[in-house]
């Protein structure tokens, strides 16, 4: 309105350019992801339903145990195991839950504003077509392991603090109950896992998030369907099962990588005892697996700009 | 510099040819209204305007090429499609946070402003408002960006009378000045009749008609006359003529008033009349090409 349009363009141009600058490349991610989360609440509430029917169950577990449960916590020999278990399994479905989520979310990313043409109210505002495929990979790899760390965090303090009350009633005392369950030295090594997840992983966010933004329908089986027929097609014609192992191997292959298989001992061991980051950052699998993720990503950004309406 | 400049714009999808080589250059300060039938390549000149679609041909947009500047551009170009385009699930405080948050030039305290002459309340859904409230909010948004270059495609499709009217009283009151440019798109040709100040018609992806309201004024005349009289001013070749209650009415292009003052009561049409004229024996040729 008050620009001196005609007098002076060149300072005023420069100086328009510089004040946004600063915030062009952060605050509108930060907004986008914050936007994702508005309309995706399930990132947060499928994990926190997950550990309420958790928590109900372990409750209901220590307040009526088995008998063969309870002989275990008395049982110097199958005390660990027995104790460690529930909130190993916790942490296990809890992340199994995060995983499904952010497989579904991704489907959706790039395919859901198209299909309710709100992709015209979001290209109408300064935002580039590579911070939103950026916002929207963020979320199953930087915000739904941490998410899920959160969740299970609290999640095993709350049973820690369950058991604390409940089990001394039961024969076992609450000093052994503590020194069973280092929980500080068990989130750390969570930690671990999830980013180990997330890396190894994000290949497959990638190729969902890039076929979300591609068909008009379908999307689920547009992301299945291809890498399934090439399976079958290779076992028809050469017998061969090259491609569903690299397929199992991206979906799994990162325990292996990552945490040293340990004997199954009964006495209590150290969470960060069986992490094993060197040989995880040397496998050329992740590598690999990152640069591919790389690519499916430039190509949904690529693919974004074709995007209108459906 | 043109706010828009466009030269042989060109593009197809698969056979359909949705814009044939249009050169379009709209100033500062301008209301362009782009009319056409359905089909005609308005939204594709709009999308391509807007970044939203590749083309062949040149084509600036404050300076900018829309297709490969589309972000940084929007920091200076506002677009309202049609109403439906804002989600169901955004709330409108999330609205207002998510576009104060990305959008530089956005004065929030503006659109609450806007807002709260409206009866939408901020902890809503956009699905749970009206379709009229949806576009209020909508152009609350728009309206209170310090954009150089407004778009609208259809912005009142599918709104009741009273809406469309303060639709564009709105536009007019609180936020058209001499140094924003509107593009229009719309059916509803009567109500942007007195807002705009130059005229573009288009069809089947060619500029038919472009000229200022003023040469438009001065341009075309329309005049009724008796059956008896038809003959004579028949002779004068108009552009088109219509019967209406026994009476025909002739439109001509360029006709001398005085002359066709002898026939009756001499008037300037509207935009919809001269439409009808222009585009009246092709319309039905364009059916099922790509809008």
């Amino acid at each position: 309105m008050n620009n001196p349009s005609n007098a002076l363009p060149e300072p005023a141009l420069d100086s328009q350019v510089i004040a946004p600058a600063a915030m062009a490349a952060t605050r509108p991610l930060y907004w986008s992801v914050r936007r994702e989360l508005w309309e995706n609440r399930s990132i947060y509430i499928a994990p926190l339903a997950v550990a309420a029917v958790i928590l109900f169950g372990f409750l209901i577990s220590i307040i009526h145990p088995s008998a063969k449960t309870r002989a275990a916590w008395l049982d110097p020999a199958k005390q660990w195991p027995a104790i460690n278990m529930p909130y190993d399994i916790a942490a296990f479905l809890i992340l199994l839950t995060a995983f499904i989520v952010g497989i579904f979310y991704c489907l959706d990313a790039l395919h859901g504003d198209r299909r309710d043409r709100s992709i015209l109210f979001w290209k109408s505002l300064p935002v580039s077509d590579l911070t939103t495929v950026l916002s929207k990979a963020g979320i199953p790899l930087a915000v739904l392991p941490l998410v899920a760390f959160a969740i299970i965090v609290a999640t095993q303090v709350i049973m820690l603090l369950l058991s604390t009350v409940i089990l001394p009633g039961k024969g076992v005392g609450a000093a052994t109950l503590w020194a069973q369950l280092p929980l500080f030295r068990m989130s750390l090594a969570l930690l671990y896992a999830l980013a180990v997840m997330a890396l190894w992983h994000a290949p497959i966010y990638g190729w969902m998030l890039l076929v979300s933004g591609w068909p008009r329908r379908a999307t689920f089986l547009w992301a299945v369907l291809p890498p399934f027929a090439i399976g079958v097609i290779e076992k028809v014609a050469f017998n061969t099962t090259h491609f569903g192992n690299l397929m199992k191997y991206r979906l799994i292959g990162w325990f292996t990588q990552a945490f040293a298989l340990w004997a199954k001992g009964n006495a209590p061991m150290d969470p960060l005892a069986p992490l094993t980051p060197g040989k995880f950052l040397s496998t050329p699998g992740l590598w690999i697996g990152l640069a591919v993720a790389a690519i499916f990503l430039a190509a949904a950004v690529r693919l974004r700009r074709y995007r209108g309406p459906i | 510099m043109s706010v828009i400049d466009a030269r042989a714009l060109r593009k197809a999808f698969g056979v359909t040819i949705a814009l044939d080589g249009v050169d379009l250059r709209v100033e500062e300060g301008r209301i362009l209204g782009l009319i056409g039938p359905n089909g005609a390549g308005k939204t594709t000149a709009l999308n391509a305007i807007l970044g939203l679609t590749p083309y062949q041909g040149e084509l600036k947009v404050l300076g900018r090429d829309p297709w490969t500047e589309r972000d940084q551009l929007m920091r200076d170009v506002s677009f309202i499609a049609d109403v439906a385009v804002l989600p169901r699930w955004l709330r409108v405080s999330q609205a207002l946070d998510y576009v104060a948050g990305v959008h530089p030039r956005f004065d929030r305290a503006k659109a609450e402003g806007f807002i709260a002459k409206t009866t939408i309340r901020r902890a809503s859904k956009v699905g749970e408002l009206s379709k009229g409230m949806v576009a209020q909010l909508n152009l609350a948004l728009v309206m209170a960006v310090d954009a150089k270059l407004l778009v609208l495609d259809e912005p009142t499709l599918g709104l009741d009378i009273l809406y469309r009217k303060q639709f564009y009283d709105s536009l007019l009151n609180d936020y058209f000045d001499r140094s924003r440019t509107i593009v229009v798109t719309t059916h509803q040709v009567e109500e942007v009749q007195h807002v705009l100040t130059d005229l573009m018609f288009i069809n089947r992806g060619r500029i038919v008609l472009n000229c200022s309201m003023e040469e438009f004024e001065s341009r075309y005349v329309e005049v009724t006359v008796h059956p008896e009289q038809a003959p004579a001013a028949r002779a004068l070749k108009p552009l088109h003529e219509r019967q209406i209650f026994g009476r025909s009415t002739l439109l001509f292009d360029r006709g001398d008033r005085q002359q066709l003052a002898g026939f009756g009561e001499v008037r300037t049409p509207s935009i919809a009349d001269v439409f009808v004229a222009v585009m009246g024996d092709q319309a039905g040729e364009t059916q099922g090409a790509v809008r």
